[in-house]
């Protein structure tokens, strides 16, 4: 528990520490104040999270410490500290204090997710991390948008906490326990009731949700393209990690006697054929809709949710080949996408940065900014040496393994292998603008100078940028350092 | 042998150097790209000199990569990726020296251009599918980027978007295959692994079935990329809206990559799926050879011309890869290496020589010009590289294609018969494109004056004069022609013990019809 302690202290000492000495300062002195103690409270937070050591079960079974808790915890606290530096040198808010100590208290939330090994403790886990996550989505009190993020995502999150929680009680009633490992044995002892069915559909609804995927995707465009810039990242960086390590847990570890199998034609059904069928509509719905978007947000939206089908796909698979491929897909997505959002912040403090034609020129404006936005977007696409790639190909690989093309778990494999070639367009379209079309000349500026303004790149943001692009590229050439934790 | 690496790593380096010093000085960033270019050539000709052919692949470096998946850092070469490597060390240094004359953004262009080059040189050396795939795709994304910087303005977008797109789809379908076929064996009881010595090994368990669809993923995927008919049309388009130093390389060294990959990766390893579909892809690259000839037969834009005559030229090296005896595949393999050299010569020509000096590339235009006046070094390069694309004796695409002539003849006769009806085409277009562009007409007329930019006017037409930089360039490749039309023998001595292994014995025992 030393993570989440150290991350709720931190979090009220930011906020003791802005009442106490904020009031006479001015906004940035504070942001600065509250982003170093958040940094101290993360890092306290790793140091926790590493010196923990493994453990089967703690207080009673209610949370376990195996490698996937640890590498979640440590990845999703990589991802917070970096979401609080851009933070710091980007964000423009009316109470720093209270927007850094929600961003811990929802990295609390999502450390505990990971280590979550009990229906009630995922759910109280998951709530302290979504309700957190729904103020950052509206934090942004001046823009209207913002306000409209947060209310959709409100909306969608409570009403699939409602599903969780429904199927929760379900399979309490059936299973007579909310420990995972006793839930599994009782499964594993019974033949598949219809009620079960209903509970396993229900707790993957808010799975769907929780993972953006498609049909349970419609708040992801509009909470991205509202939301503070911050905010955005955290929802698609680390709560995505989180979710997924917390889902994983339930599904593999908990439900996993009603599983069925996909990996043949005419498996046994069970959960995964729902999964598959999410995976697939995701897949689809993700790439394709990509395409028609102007606005860049929307389209990490809906890359998003074309990711969210190969996360699903990883989670089919990880039941044979274990964690390692979901693990490493989704930490080093959430890298490249909290990286993209971090150029994004850092274009808007200078000129809006909504349309993927407000990128053109990027590369006169700004050559750092364009090399990291090329290595997080190639990334994103898949091109090696990236780490993108890499987490594609063992996900694909351990999908194919499970029996060639036998079954839906291959066929999904294949059809995103080819519509990895669909997502290359819209991919290329953003580096298009950034590195190959012309800045627009501003109207204010003299005629006679074709050279628009630079944009400044704060250090401190500079900094995690090019952090981020350089873990993408060495965990890219050296994927097996993740590999080998699981 | 050893040195062979190094050709990847300097190249890399040198595109941080040459990415680096653009910012300051441009011609800094020019020097860094030629030295980094020329020297990765004096690599693979250090170790041509040195080089004992030997049958199968001599490893150079074998390091566990990433062990979860079995996957190999292996590199490794024979006489055909030797023979490959020079070539791509020889276009990598024209293609600087004919580029020389870009002014914008430099250091971004010769970095891009150096990462292209890094990702050949990492092709040919490859004896691990993944590693192979990994250079293979660090090869296609820089295209893009050349391309819609850098081509001509009309058309560069869609035409570099279309390339990569193919480029990529084709990848996508080898790494379908590459990880099925990996999946196929794991369920045959093989350890994960991709090298290609381990995945051929375990692929002669496979069932028929999964022999035939392998084949067709894996060469599909990578023909798309050798400009195989029905999926060529990237190529042309691609090649026209490039600068001149892409459509160089482009048509000179990655469409090789793809002929490549169908060689070392889909035949060995498939030779059941060869045998099945060995029909069918003579079919289509009979059809390439003549349905890319008549085209370029009627085209009116000089470069189309070239760029048609390039998918035709392919054509050649994948009939001698269908057809799958020794004799033909090495033939293929010589006139990989052949055409490299001769779409070199005549995209510089054309790219550089004439288009940047003419400001035009319409053959309508051109005809209006007395050009073999006006630019005599162009117009000799252009017969020179003309005879030598048409297979005349003493060139290099003469023994090219005889002996794969001859190859195919063991295989099919009918297919050599038709392939024969083919190299008259390609006499047809090149004869017509010489003479319309460079001998259309012998006095200025007045609409052509009145068209194009003359220095002085009112005098006759009068172009910069040629380069120094591309005179040399020229020479490097008009010499390679010549010396290889000549002694053939050079290359074929280290190809033909390459084809002797056991992996590729494999695949044109299988093959044999």
């Amino acid at each position: 528990m030393v993570p989440e302690a150290a991350l709720v202290i931190g979090a009220l000492f930011v906020l003791a520490l802005d009442i106490a000495y904020g009031r006479r300062r001015t906004l940035e002195s504070r942001l600065y104040i509250a982003v170093i103690t958040g940094t101290v409270a993360v890092v306290a937070a790793m140091y926790g999270a590493f010196s923990s050591g493994l453990a089967d079960s703690v207080f009673g079974g209610a949370l376990i410490l195996d490698e996937l808790t640890m590498a979640t915890r440590l990845g999703v606290l990589v991802l917070a500290w970096i979401t609080l530096t851009l933070a710091g040198s980007t964000a423009r808010l009316r109470h720093p204090a209270e927007f850094v100590a929600i961003v811990l208290f929802a990295t609390a939330g999502f450390t505990l997710m990971a280590a979550a090994h009990q229906l009630l403790v995922a759910f109280v886990a998951l709530e302290l991390a979504s309700l957190s996550l729904y103020i950052l989505a509206g934090f942004d009190k001046s823009k209207p948008e913002s306000a409209e993020a947060a209310l959709k995502y409100f909306l969608f999150g409570g009403m699939s906490a409602a599903f969780l929680l429904f199927g929760f009680s379900l399979i309490y009633g059936l299973t007579g326990s909310i420990e995972l490992h006793e839930i599994s044995a009782h499964l594993a002892g019974h033949p598949p009731t219809p009620l079960l069915s209903v509970a396993l559909v229900m707790v993957l609804v808010a799975f769907g949700f929780k993972a953006a995927a498609a049909p349970f995707h419609l708040w992801a465009p509009d909470v991205y393209e509202g939301a503070p810039v911050s905010s955005s990242a955290l929802i698609a960086s680390a709560s995505k990690l989180a979710g997924l390590t917390l889902f994983v847990r339930l599904l593999w570890p908990g439900f996993g006697p009603g599983a069925g199998n996909v990996s043949t034609a005419a498996g046994a059904p069970g959960w995964l054929a729902i999964v598959a069928c999410l995976s697939a509509a995701s897949l689809l719905l993700g790439n394709f809709a990509a395409l028609a978007q102007p606005n860049l947000r929307r389209l990490l939206a809906y890359s998003a949710i074309a990711h969210a089908g190969v996360m699903l796909l990883g989670v089919i698979a990880a039941g044979d080949a274990g964690n390692g491929p979901l693990f490493y897909y989704v930490f080093t997505y959430g890298i490249a996408t909290i990286g993209a959002f971090g150029v994004i912040a850092v274009i808007e403090r200078t000129s809006p940065c909504q349309r993927i034609t407000d990128l053109a020129g990027l590369y006169r404006r700004s050559p750092l900014l364009t090399g990291c936005l090329a290595i997080y977007i190639l990334s994103l696409a898949g091109i090696p040496p990236l780490a993108g790639f890499f987490g594609k190909f063992t996900v694909f690989a351990a999908a194919l393994n499970l029996g060639g093309l036998a079954g839906p778990a291959g066929w999904l494999a294949i059809l995103a292998i080819f519509l990895s070639a669909v997502a290359l367009y819209y991919y290329l379209i953003v580096l298009k603008q950034a590195l190959v079309c012309p800045a627009p000349v501003a109207p204010s500026a003299a005629p006679s100078s074709s050279v628009p303004d630079r944009i400044p790149v704060p250090p401190d943001a500079a900094i995690v940028l090019v952090f981020a692009a350089l873990l993408l590229l060495l965990l890219g050439l050296f994927p097996s350092v993740l590999l080998r934790i699981f | 042998m050893n040195a062979l690496p190094f050709t990847i790593y300097v190249s890399f380096a040198g595109a941080l150097l040459a990415l680096a010093a653009g910012t300051r000085s441009h011609s800094a960033a020019r020097w860094i790209a030629l030295v980094t270019a020329l020297t990765s050539f004096a690599l693979t000709l250090l170790v041509a000199s040195s080089f004992v052919p030997s049958p199968g692949l001599q490893t150079i470096i074998d390091l566990p990569w990433i062990a979860e998946l079995g996957i190999r850092y292996h590199l490794a070469a024979d006489g055909i990726s030797l023979t490959l490597l020079v070539l791509t060390g020889l276009a990598a240094t024209v293609g600087v020296l004919f580029s020389w004359n870009i002014e914008h953004r430099v250091g971004e262009f010769f970095a891009l251009y150096l990462i292209l080059i890094s990702g050949v040189f990492g092709v040919f050396l490859s004896a691990d599918a993944f590693t192979m795939f990994v250079f293979y795709e660090i090869a296609i994304v820089p295209k893009y980027f050349l391309i819609a910087n850098w081509g001509s303005p009309a058309t560069r977008e869609h035409a570099a978007m279309k390339l990569v797109l193919y480029s990529f789809a084709g990848s996508a379908l080898v790494l379908a295959g590459l990880l099925w076929a990996n999946a196929v064996a794991i369920a045959h009881g093989s350890v994960s692994s991709f090298s290609l010595n381990d995945l051929a090994a375990a692929a002669t368990h496979f069932s028929r079935g999964e022999q035939i669809g392998l084949f067709a993923l894996v060469f599909t995927g990578f023909a798309v990329l050798a400009g195989m008919f029905p999926f060529h049309t990237w190529a042309p388009t691609g090649h026209v809206a490039a600068p001149t130093a892409a459509s160089m390389l482009l048509a000179g060294v990655v469409m090789k990559l793809g002929a490549y990959g169908c060689l070392r990766v889909a035949m060995p390893l498939f030779p059941v799926g060869l045998a099945f579909w060995q029909p069918t892809i003579a079919a289509l690259a009979i059809i390439g050879i003549f349905y890319a000839g008549f085209i370029a037969l009627v085209q009116e834009d000089f470069k189309f011309v070239i760029g048609y005559s390039s998918v035709s030229h392919m054509g050649f090296v994948l009939l001698g890869l269908a057809a799958a005896n020794s004799t033909a595949v090495a033939g293929a393999v010589l006139q990989m290496f052949s055409h490299g050299v001769i779409a070199g010569l005549l995209f510089a020509v054309v790219g550089r020589m004439v288009y940047e000096r003419t400001h035009t590339r319409q053959l309508a235009d051109l005809r209006q010009l007395p050009l073999h006046r006006l630019l005599p070094f162009a117009a000799l390069t252009f017969v020179l590289a003309g005879l030598a694309s048409m297979g005349m004796p003493g060139f290099s695409g003469f023994p090219a294609e005889l002996t794969i002539l001859i190859g195919v003849w063991k295989t099919s006769p009918a297919w050599a018969f038709f392939a024969g009806g083919g190299i008259l085409v390609a006499a047809a277009f090149t004869l017509r494109a010489i003479q319309v562009s460079f001998f259309g007409s012998t006095q200025l007329s007045p609409v052509a004056a009145s068209a194009s930019e003359p220095t002085h006017a009112g005098s006759p037409l009068h172009y910069e004069p040629i380069t120094l930089a591309e005179k040399v360039g020229t020479a490097l490749l008009l010499a390679a022609t010549v010396y290889i039309g000549l002694k053939p023998d050079v290359l074929l001595d280290w190809i033909t013990p390459a084809l002797q292994s056991p992996l590729m014995q494999g695949a044109l025992k299988g093959g044999s019809l």
